[in-house]
């Protein structure tokens, strides 16, 4: 294990050696399905041509965690990338902690970021005790599913109105060898526990729902709310197929975008993927803002971090980045391609499609927005979650009394 | 692994010489010496000493007593994890010496092309467990592989997908475990059973002793030093278990396959919590250095009694 890290750091070195020119800047992120891709190419574009002779070195690894681990190490090892990608909230407080990341105060204060990105709760997790330590460049919600209107025709049924409409259809379009349910077991589970926040969210309600992860409630989770969002959950179960184990999430997309499958819980990143795929909204497919009876937003998304470097060159090559990746152009140009909204309100928004529009009209009312659970909890809880959901979704042997028990045991050591 | 090898090879060599101080070989191993001791031991130290404190990212000195081992044990993780080793070691285990027994008898009965065939048999060894996990991945998955071709062949219900189910996943891990490891298996019992002296094979014809008794009575008790190194290989083979099961199925369905040493890595990488990873490694150390021990124990007894009969 040891000699693990230390060949890591061996590799690390030898490829500080091979250095690059000054103003190249490696970009480590996970945004690798076609949506994604297409989005990301806008930054680089962007970056490759201001003018400065700068280069984006784009270095995309499969899957958050990994790619996360790999910036991690390359930190740990002394050789960090020129900037890398992070969901907004704890999983980069060792880096600030640890004095590992550049410090963007005072282009901040130049540009005035906290006049521009709104609202404040986007700004929160990259303006921490008023510095700047990252520049958040989309919001993406949590809150969707997305529903193939084919595969409920396949089935002989409408596309139903309501979530408790979709839940009495399963068994139908179970018979009709249709999947009811799409989603994927990759990545520690993270696309199951993605999914169960969802219904948690309404089952317990908003109120609840932020007392049980921000102030880790014991009550709350061993409560009603919970028993009925684990209990949904597992009737969710009964209806997903046997591709499951091992899928990454635009695959899932895939069976949603092909009618293979009804519907996916899923980040509007998914809208990348439909827009990749040529599909159309209301047409081919539908999304469905979430909670049912009251849709939120969730401050999801992606920030990027610039580890510092040492070299000044490298340096104003951050900060140029840094300053571009809020520029109302980019801005406007990645988040349509990605299907996230865009962090600041003066962009023009006129290639938005109706789904977005349903997000930002959402969005405007600051009640509306959910605290991501990434905030409050640490890389280690988030991914002890992931561990207790997909347990409880392969294990039907498990209770839902003995889920919910784990689930306070592991808020009751979270830190 | 060779070092393992060697020392059971050492074992079997006389256990007293004139004592000489070997200057040359002293100063031409210094170099070794000093990187094993620096990366071995100092790192194996350094684990230990981690695995007592509460490191996030970057290891730390803030001492919390026995903390992590407490949370270790109390996570089911670690306890899912610990139950898939014992059960992925003592069928692996099992299967592989005997199978590798077997088939080293098989190749002992002077048949033809003995080459080719331990070719075959010795070539998954040849590859990284990485590439045997991802074809046995791809031979078990439901759409892609067995199951999908027999169906084809119209034979429609089918099933053999075990890695998509938590209860059956183990076995597939085992099966691809076993295809990797048992030629190496058979490949040192060949040499052991090379090893012992026509003379034993006659004498047991002659006094009309069957030849499963022969080899079962007689041969497998003069094996002693194939068997232990075919033992130390596959048990810290086991114990390390990770490359295969990451290939294969990430852990999962949900954590119904997790080892010990994915736990070490996913803390240390993803979870950002180097404490619980150090001390999940302490733990995996436990039993190899136990092993260790015992045997050097063992060693020196047997030494001291050659010693004293002398």
């Amino acid at each position: 294990m040891m000699k693990f890290t230390l060949a890591t750091i061996a590799v690390a070195t030898l490829l500080g050696g091979t250095a690059v020119k000054a103003t190249d800047l490696e970009v480590i992120h996970w945004w690798t399905s076609p949506g994604e891709s297409r989005a990301v190419n806008e930054f680089a574009k962007a970056f490759d041509n201001d003018g400065a002779g700068d280069h984006w070195v784009d270095n995309a690894i499969a899957l958050g965690e990994t790619a996360r681990a790999a910036v991690m190490q390359r930190v740990a090892g002394g050789n960090p990338p020129g900037a890398a990608q992070f969901n907004p909230g704890r999983q980069y407080e060792e880096l600030i902690k640890n004095n590992q990341l550049l410090d963007l105060t005072d282009l901040a204060t130049k540009e005035g970021w906290d006049k521009i990105i709104r609202p404040a709760t986007i700004s929160d997790p990259c303006h921490i005790d008023g510095k700047w330590w990252c520049v958040p460049v989309n919001i993406h919600s949590n809150n969707w599913a997305w529903v193939s209107p084919a595969a409920f025709k396949t089935a002989g049924l409408e596309v139903p109105k309501t979530w408790d409409e979709y839940i009495a259809d399963l068994p139908k379009l179970k018979d009709a060898g249709i999947i009811g349910f799409a989603a994927g077991g990759d990545g520690g589970g993270w696309q199951l526990n993605l999914a169960f926040g969802v219904i948690q969210t309404q089952d317990l309600g908003q109120a609840n729902r932020d007392k049980l992860l921000k102030d880790k409630d014991q009550s709350i989770a061993l409560g009603d709310g919970m028993k009925k969002a684990f209990t949904d959950f597992r009737t969710l179960k009964q209806y997903t197929d046997e591709g499951l184990p091992n899928r990454n999430w635009n695959d899932s997309t895939a069976l949603v975008i092909q009618g293979k499958a009804a519907l996916q819980i899923m980040g509007d990143w998914a809208r990348g993927e439909f827009g990749a795929a040529g599909k159309v909204p209301d047409k081919d497919y539908v999304c469905w803002a979430l909670p049912a009876d009251h849709p939120l937003v969730t401050t999801s998304g992606d920030v990027i971090v610039f580890p510092k470097q040492g070299n000044p060159d490298v340096e104003a090559a951050q900060l140029r980045l840094a300053s571009l990746l809020l520029s109302p152009k980019v801005q406007a140009n990645f988040n349509n391609a990605k299907g996230s909204m865009p962090v600041r309100d003066d962009v023009d928004m006129s290639l938005a499609d109706p789904c977005m529009l349903k997000g930002l009209s959402i969005i405007k009312d600051p009640a509306n927005i959910q605290i991501d659970s990434n905030r409050w909890l640490t890389p280690d809880t988030q991914s002890a979650f992931n561990d207790l959901i997909s347990q409880f979704w392969t294990d039907d042997s498990m209770t839902v009394e003995e889920a919910q028990q784990k689930y306070a045991d592991i808020l009751a050591a979270a830190q | 692994m060779t070092d393992v090898a060697t020392t059971a090879i050492a074992v079997e060599a006389p256990a007293r010489r004139k004592r000489r101080i070997p200057y040359a070989a002293i100063i031409g191993t210094l170099p070794m010496i000093i990187v094993s001791f620096s990366v071995f031991f100092v790192a194996i130290i350094f684990v230990v000493i981690w695995s007592f404190t509460n490191s996030g990212m970057f290891p730390g000195f803030n001492f919390v007593g026995l903390a992590q081992y407490t949370r270790l044990w109390s996570t089911s993780l670690w306890q899912v994890a610990v139950n898939n080793i014992w059960f992925f070691g003592v069928m692996s285990l099992c299967v592989n010496l005997v199978f590798g027994f077997l088939l080293a008898v098989f190749m002992d009965q002077n048949i033809k092309h003995e080459s080719v065939f331990r070719t075959i048999f010795l070539y998954p060894f040849s590859m990284s467990l990485v590439v045997t996990g991802l074809a046995w991945q791809w031979i078990l998955d439901p759409n892609l592989g067995l199951q999908e071709s027999i169906r084809n062949l119209g034979w429609t219900d089918f099933a053999l997908a075990p890695l998509v189910h938590r209860e059956t996943a183990i076995y597939g891990l085992v099966v691809a475990g076993i295809w990797q490891g048992s030629g190496v298996t058979m490949a040192i019992m060949l040499a052991g059973l090379r090893g012992v002296d026509q003379e034993v094979w006659k004498a047991a014809k002659i006094d009309g002793i069957p030849t499963w008794r022969t080899y079962l009575f007689i041969v497998i008790p003069m094996m002693r030093g194939a068997l232990g190194t075919v033992l130390l290989l596959q048990l810290t083979g086991i114990v390390r278990t990770f490359d295969l099961v990451y290939a294969m199925t990430s852990g999962g369905p949900g954590i119904a396959t997790q080892m010990p040493a994915m736990y070490v890595i996913s803390f240390i990488t993803v979870r950002l919590n180097v404490g619980q990873g150090m001390a999940a490694a302490t733990m995996l150390l436990l039993p190899i250095a136990l092993i260790l021990i015992i045997r050097a124990i063992v060693t020196t007894v047997q030494a001291r009694r050659r010693g004293i009969n002398a």
